[in-house]
């Protein structure tokens, strides 16, 4: 019957579209990796984000732990304020460090985490007060040449 | 002196009455969706005539672009020892942009004519006439059904192209080229996010099923009824549907993909 | 003569006409119940717009167009339609829906309008067919029958839902002698037989005058001539005259309006001076 004939067609093209879609969303994107854990949120103070952006992982050795949910301006302290959502099945002591590193060499930027020794967990809303910024290039070309100009005039300027 | 200005503003109060006309009907086409639902048996042979006998040449089409993406995508990315970074850049592309944008261009080449020429010729045969004195509404019956198949096969078919496109890359770059698998699905997945990315460019062959689908039945409805009027219809379907996705892709692109 | 003919149909001083080309000035008539009215004329001369002022596709500039004693020129798109149910249309060449079968197409009011099971709906659509000589066709697309057969689908289908008033539009034109006597008996006799209402819009004199109860002629946007065949044949009219008698010349002129014959096959300049 030409009814159902179309009906099955049809169906076949719906199944391919929502196929590929859902190859897309699996395969190509992150809807995996998207956790949907709970999470729980800590702030740190840097004094330069650099590229970092929000959104941008949190890896503790090399693993996505978490989340960037927000990057503000405190005005009060003149630093930048970010606040991370970590996975609650993963705990970190009070006194970890948050670094700000760059995946390659002109990669994207994320956030290290690296565990302190503390036997009390991070709670919270708690603060981790080890940060440290990103690496700037320019900063780092200008102590480049600082430390070639220091180095004194013997090293400097021959022909 | 007066004559040119009166020339002017006749010609822009006729503008204005098609514009205001094809809105008309545009708010019509919106409206009748619920009763298309209803009789989704019409919109359901519409989407097999627009849909199924588009697969191909979407597929096709996707398969190449997908090569073509992963060749020249290598040739720029090794350069900067950056070719494990193929796997992203083919998908983004895709998904963004490519997809919607190339899979709406074709429909409007392939689906959208055949609409036009359909109803061009239905007028000229007087068959919406004849409907109309059977006090049938030619546009719910008619227009209505394929404007709906058009929005509802338009994501699927965009969807099919940035997938078959992904593979191709997969294809040409892993298999042909040899970049490293692990890093080029990696990479993919890491970079491309399902809401902002591919739930974008979602978004984009939606509105570019409503675009697609109603000017090529609007150029249908209002041609001329005679072959060379229908001529006419196909080929104005065709320049204003692509210059119009093209023209919303940047809009929808500057909206959605702020930096 | 009947006094007490009541008009389906009336047209009151009726103006229309396409920005500065008139079609119609001034046009009154009145389609009688029951009878079988020949609009004839010449080429362009309104007979088709007058068909489609009556079904509603047209608006009239001035003047009243009433069906049944309602203004179809006011009526909004639901009474529209309502007032569209009552009338059928038969169009020149047919307007079969040309992606449906014979049966398909005489089913489609049915199919639209009515809630029928499709057992009622496949008898209904089978008298029809039968009524028109078609019910082994029923399963034909339209491009594998003749132009006539296409025609007398069409008839079945404007006829399904039974209406009160039938309009043809050209259904003469083109078709070859067994079928001109066909269709020209089946408007008789569906007119007769159904109690219904015919408008034929036609140029054959012959066909027509034979059918028809009353003749009108449209000329110039005006009605030049209204009565019986036989009234008509006879007017002194010289319009109505040249167009029963077929003559190539009369006020209807054969030349379409051109320069000097001698200037423009050089005889004569424009001066006047030979060359």
């Amino acid at each position: 019957m030409q009814r159902s004939k179309t009906d099955v067609w049809v169906g076949m093209l719906v199944l391919a579209g929502a196929a590929a879609l859902l190859f897309l969303a699996l395969q190509s994107a992150n809807l995996l990796s998207v956790s949907w854990q709970k999470t729980y949120e800590i702030s740190a103070y840097f004094d330069n984000i650099g590229g970092l952006k929000k959104q941008a992982a949190v890896k503790s050795a090399g693993v996505v732990v978490g989340r960037v949910n927000d990057i503000r301006f405190d005005d009060k302290n003149y630093q930048a304020k970010v606040v991370l959502a970590l996975d609650v099945q993963y705990q970190f002591p009070k006194d970890s460090s948050l670094k700000i590193l760059t995946s390659g060499l002109l990669g994207e930027q994320y956030i290290g985490i690296e565990a302190g020794s503390d036997t009390a967990n991070l709670a919270p809303g708690d603060k981790v007060q080890s940060t440290q910024s990103a690496v700037v290039l320019e900063n780092l070309i200008s102590r480049f040449l600082y430390n070639k100009a220091s180095d004194g005039p013997a090293s400097s300027g021959s022909q | 002196m007066m004559g040119v200005f009166a020339r002017v503003g006749a010609a822009v109060r006729i503008w204005l009455a098609d514009v205001g006309h094809a809105t008309a009907l545009f708010v019509r086409l919106m409206l009748l969706g619920p009763a298309c639902i209803r009789r989704f048996g019409l919109v359901r042979d519409q989407m097999h005539f627009l849909g199924n006998y588009s697969l191909a040449i979407i597929s096709v089409s996707g398969l190449f672009v997908g090569f073509v993406l992963a060749l020249q995508g290598y040739n720029t990315l090794q350069r900067f020892g950056s070719a494990s970074a193929l796997g992203l850049l083919v998908a983004l592309s895709l998904v963004r942009e490519l997809g919607p944008v190339v899979s709406a261009l074709l429909f409007a080449g392939r689906a959208g004519t055949s609409l036009t020429a359909e109803i061009g010729l239905m007028k000229a045969g007087e068959q919406l006439s004849a409907m109309e004195m059977m006090a049938i509404d030619p546009v719910a019956r008619v227009l209505a059904p394929r404007f709906w198949a058009g929005v509802l096969v338009m994501p699927i078919l965009g969807a099919i192209f940035s997938a078959v496109g992904i593979l191709g890359g997969w294809l040409v770059g892993v298999v042909m080229i040899g970049v490293d698998a692990g890093s080029f699905w990696g990479q993919m997945q890491a970079g491309v996010d399902v809401w902002s990315d591919v739930g974008n460019g979602f978004i984009k062959t939606v509105v570019f099923g409503l675009t697609v689908s109603f000017i090529a039945l609007r150029q249908g409805f209002e041609a001329q009824a005679t072959p060379e009027g229908v001529a006419r219809a196909t080929t104005r379907t065709v320049v204003m549907a692509s210059l119009t996705v093209l023209a919303l892709d940047f809009v929808l692109t500057a909206l959605m993909f702020k930096l | 003569m009947s006094f007490v003919e009541t008009s389906l149909i009336q047209l009151e001083d009726v103006h229309f006409g396409y920005g500065d080309r008139p079609v119609l000035e001034g046009v009154s008539l009145k389609v009688p119940k029951g009878k079988v009215t020949a609009l004839m004329g010449a080429s362009g001369g309104g007979k088709t717009t007058v068909l489609r002022l009556i079904g509603g596709q047209y608006r009239a500039n001035s003047g009243r167009v009433l069906f049944d004693a309602t203004d179809i020129g006011q009526l909004q798109r639901d009474a529209l339609f309502q007032s569209r149910r009552r009338m059928g249309m038969l169009f020149q060449f047919g307007a079969l829906f040309t992606d449906m079968t014979v049966f398909d197409n005489v089913a489609f009011p049915l199919r639209e309008h009515t809630r029928l099971p499709e057992v009622m709906v496949r008898d209904i659509v089978l008298m029809k067919l039968q009524a028109v000589g078609l019910r082994g066709a029923r399963d034909l697309l339209p491009s594998q029958i003749s132009g006539g057969m296409a025609r007398r689908v069409a008839l079945a289908r404007a006829m399904v839902l039974d209406p009160e008033l039938m309009m043809y539009d050209e259904p003469f034109a083109g078709l070859d002698p067994i079928s001109l006597g066909t269709a020209a008996r089946l408007i008789r006799q569906l007119n007769d037989t159904l109690g219904l209402t015919s408008i034929v819009v036609s140029h054959d004199l012959e066909e027509t005058f034979h059918i028809a109860d009353q003749v009108i002629i449209l000329a110039n946007g005006r009605i030049a001539a209204q009565g019986t065949p036989a009234e008509v044949r006879n007017s002194n009219d010289p319009l109505v005259k040249q167009f029963v008698s077929a003559a190539p010349d009369g006020p209807v002129r054969f030349h379409y309006p051109a320069p000097d014959a001698d200037i423009d096959f050089g005889v004569r300049s424009t001066s006047g001076a030979k060359p």
